[in-house]
């Protein structure tokens, strides 16, 4: 940080000036490919605001596609903070949805108070043993997260590409040649809170999860478990924390709450399972996390961001002449998440202390331990 | 003669804390300037204004006469000014001569590195200055004194005339000290300028010319080893009379505290490291283990504490066989641990002072109900034991990190001391500390043998186990050689023993 800085509290660049300064700067950079192709970024740029904004269903629709992301972020985010890159959301997602959807259409008659939290808990204890495999390979033999989390992905995409496709397990027969899984039980369909939208109760249970995520990570003995080996796996060992036991529970946790966005995203919106469900939700939920600097409150407006462009960008497309097309968000998106993961990733694969500038000059100096 | 340096009132601040506060400070050439100061009396943030490793608030610095500014390191290098920090920033693979020219590559046409070029160079400016570092040997199979010397030599190819170190010695063997200190010695001699930063008081007597001494970001005192002695400096340190020698009434001991039975632990590369060892360490006394470091003492603690599993032989704690034991349940039966590495197993340094001092029973009544943290229950006990210690930092909320080094490693002590444990293992306690920091956590471990409580002491300062410890057993190769009472013990034959002469 530059001398401009110096007054600023560390925790206000965190959270505030840097994930600000990246999406402003994203936006410029996608503006220069705008440019490129000949049309008018300002045009292009007014038409994905309105597609995301200026009425009450493309708003709404915002809202839908953020749920998702608010799930996922907050998953990721939740690994960031113990020290965990959880690259599986993706198809924690799926093994979630696979699981979920697989008891909200084999129940029936039960009312939805029942249904829809039995599919939740399905999902949620399905993408917790999931993910938890790449916390237990790395707790007991060492093997990378990321390494592991990715691998699991396809194996998620795997799994569900089976059971979907296989008569006899999750392919409905009466589905006219379709595949897909039959419709979940009419009962566990997320209700819509808002009428003549798609926007459902999902976003409402997002919208706690943030809290709930918050209070979890910073005033519950688990998430200081957790912070505490994220920091340092060696002062906590020796401090009695089970080092192995808290990255199994944190890679779980953050795998919970990714395949909650999977049974979401069917209970409220899709309502059946597809071979080809493929999101990319799982990797632009890292970004997500990235952008909310791993806060959980950062996630609300981050996730919004992501359902604004995700959920405008076909309205920019059809608007705008010449074509604007709307795979210009991706540049968006890859261009913010430059800016704010630049240092960001490098820290988490060199694993490198976080130092404010300010504490270094002050602590290490003096009297430190020297270095066996 | 001529001024190499001189401050005018300085003035650097973090928050609330005002770590320079109107510092004025005149260093000559041709001079040792030692820089004496208790952690957080602002010694290190001072030079890191000089170097522009930050910069002050307000204040003025003059170099060789005239005032200058200095923004970044590269500044002050320019200037003529090199510091070599504690924590050596090379890098290992490379070799002496490529970590010395890194960023000032002397190049052939066609952009090659003068690799030949490059280590005569710095042959001939070892050899000056009798530095005697060998320019082609890869850095990571030097010992850490010559590492130093490496540093000093790099800020010497950058054209260093006034050079800082920061705590040099605290790295360093005796043998390697008197080396350094004959280094400094030809420096000063060609007419550059050192400033020595440093809370060791016999160093201070027997290198420098001048003696600045800094307590709470000011200016102190300042005088001349002739002018001084070792008392009048420690004074000066910590404002008040220092006993230099902790004082304590024999000890009365109690029951069987802590207790192994032929320990055999084997290290990371599965050798024995502890070859057999069996102590009694009993309630209200200190039983020290002296030996020169990585003589099975590591592996011995780590076997107590539970972090290593024993491959024979028990550990008892209060009597009960803990052998097979957690960590977690040691800590709970009323075990605590002091580990040497304060940063590596002691300290989370993001983590709040408050936090750290409740690694440990974050999860018990009264600072947890459930699983729902009772944070007020964590600041009260936070501010009592910061108040009881004597931490000095802006709250039980600042960052551990954001303490000197003798409050962190108080903030540990209070951890360990705090829950009011059975048995202590404090290992190396003091290492890299202040005069200040050390007589109280000296004071602290002594009042809770008073108390009752059960000491092992682990220390390669032989001086700090000669001065606490009730017994005094040697430890070489993994065996315990000797045991001896602390009381008169003959500090010679226990040198000797450390070393492993027979005359056990």
């Amino acid at each position: 940080m530059s001398r401009l800085w110096a007054h600023v509290p560390a925790w206000v660049i965190n959270a505030l000036i840097i994930p600000v300064v990246s999406v402003v700067l994203g936006f410029l950079v996608a503006a220069i490919a705008v440019v490129a192709t000949g049309a008018d970024p300002t045009l292009a740029y007014l038409y994905l605001f309105q597609g995301a904004f200026t009425n009450t269903n493309a708003f709404a629709e915002t809202l839908v596609s953020s749920v998702p992301y608010m799930f996922l972020g907050l998953g990721v985010a939740l690994g960031f903070r113990a020290g965990l890159f959880n690259i599986g959301a993706e198809g924690q997602f799926y093994i979630g949805a696979l699981a979920g959807v697989f008891v909200a259409y084999s129940v029936h008659g039960l009312p939805a108070i029942v249904e829809v939290p039995l599919a939740l808990l399905a999902a949620i204890a399905a993408g917790f043993l999931y993910a938890g495999i790449a916390g237990f390979l790395k707790a007991q033999t060492g093997a990378h997260e990321v390494i592991t989390t990715i691998m699991l992905n396809y194996v998620a995409f795997l799994i569900a590409n089976y059971l979907v496709t296989t008569p006899g397990l999750m392919l409905d027969p009466h589905a006219h040649g379709l595949i897909r899984t039959p419709y979940i039980d009419a009962n566990a369909v997320l209700p819509i809170i808002f009428p003549g939208s798609r926007l459902h109760l999902g976003f409402l249970l997002a919208l706690l999860a943030i809290p709930a995520v918050w209070f979890l990570i910073n005033r519950t003995t688990v998430g200081f478990r957790l912070r505490a080996v994220g920091y340092n796996a060696g002062a906590s060992k020796a401090a009695g924390i089970s080092v192995a036991r808290t990255t199994v529970l944190a890679m779980g946790i953050s795998g919970a709450l990714a395949a909650t966005a999977g049974i979401v995203q069917m209970l409220g919106i899709q309502h059946d399972m597809t071979a080809a469900v493929a999101s990319g939700y799982g990797f632009d939920a890292i970004a997500v996390a990235l952008l909310a600097r791993s806060n959980p409150w950062g996630i609300l407006p981050a996730a919004l961001l992501f359902g604004a462009l995700h959920n405008g960008a076909s309205f920019m497309q059809l608007q705008t002449t010449p074509q604007v097309s709307s795979d210009l968000i991706s540049i968006v998106q890859a261009s913010v998440i430059a800016f704010v993961a630049a240092p960001e990733i490098i820290r988490w694969l060199l694993r490198l202390r976080r130092h404010q500038v300010a504490a270094v000059a002050i602590t290490q100096r003096e009297g430190a331990a020297p270095h066996a | 003669m001529e001024n190499a340096l001189e401050l005018r009132g300085i003035v650097k601040t973090y928050g609330e804390l005002r770590a320079n506060d109107g510092v004025d400070l005149v260093v000559k050439w041709g001079q040792v300037h030692a820089l004496l100061g208790e952690n957080g009396a602002g010694k290190s943030t001072l030079m890191n204004v000089v170097y522009g490793l930050t910069s002050a608030d307000a204040g003025e610095i003059l170099f060789d006469g005239k005032p200058v500014t200095i923004h970044a390191p590269q500044d002050a290098i320019a200037l003529g000014i090199g510091m070599v920090h504690q924590h050596f920033m090379l890098i290992p693979p490379l070799t002496v001569a490529e970590n010395i020219i890194l960023g000032h590559e002397i190049t052939k046409p066609r952009g090659w590195i003068d690799v030949e070029g490059a280590a005569k160079a710095v042959s001939e400016l070892s050899s000056r200055y009798g530095l005697d570092v060998p320019s082609r040997a890869r850095v990571q199979e030097l010992s850490v004194g010559v590492q130093q010397r490496v540093e000093i030599l790099k800020a010497l190819y950058r054209g260093a005339r006034l050079l800082i170190l920061d705590e040099p010695t605290a790295v360093l063997t005796p043998q390697e000290t008197k080396g350094l200190f004959e280094i400094v010695g030809n420096l000063i001699q060609a007419g550059n300028a050192v400033i020595f930063i440093t809370h060791k008081l016999a160093e201070v007597i027997e290198i420098a010319d001048q003696i600045t001494v800094m307590r709470r970001g000011k200016v102190v005192d300042s005088t001349t080893p002739k002018e001084s002695n070792q008392a009048d400096l420690a004074r000066m340190m910590v404002g008040r009379p220092v006993l230099l020698r902790v004082e304590k009434q024999p000890a009365k001991p109690g029951d069987v505290r802590l207790k192994v039975e032929d320990l055999v632990v084997t290290d990371d590369r599965r050798q024995v490291a502890v070859g057999g060892v069996s102590l009694e360490v009993r309630a209200g006394e200190i039983v020290g283990i002296a030996g020169v470091e990585g003589n099975g003492q590591n592996e011995l603690v780590e076997a107590i504490s539970g972090l290593r599993t024993a491959k024979e032989g028990r550990v008892f704690i209060g009597g009960r066989d803990f052998t097979r034991r957690s960590t977690r349940l040691r800590l709970r039966e009323g075990l605590s641990v002091i580990p040497a590495d304060r940063h590596k197993e002691g300290i989370i340094l993001e983590l709040p002072i408050a936090d750290n001092l409740v690694l440990e029973d974050y999860d018990r009544n009264p600072f947890a109900r459930w699983i729902v943290r009772q944070l007020k229950a964590v600041a009260e006990y936070a501010a009592r034991l910061i108040k009881q210690f004597d931490i000095r930092a802006s709250g039980p909320t600042a960052a551990a990190g954001s303490l000197s080094g003798g409050n962190q490693q108080k903030v540990v002590v209070a951890r360990e001391l705090g829950t009011e444990p059975m048995v202590l293992v404090a290992c190396q306690p003091t290492r890299g500390i202040d005069v200040g920091s050390i007589e109280f956590i000296h004071q602290q471990i002594v009042a809770q043998r008073d108390k009752g409580l059960a000491v092992l002491l682990v220390s390669s300062e032989l001086d700090e186990v000669l001065s606490l410890s009730d017994r005094i057993a040697v430890i070489y190769r993994g065996r315990i050689v000797a045991v001896v009472d602390g009381a008169g013990a003959d500090r010679d034959r226990i040198g000797l023993l450390m070393a492993g002469g027979a005359a056990a």
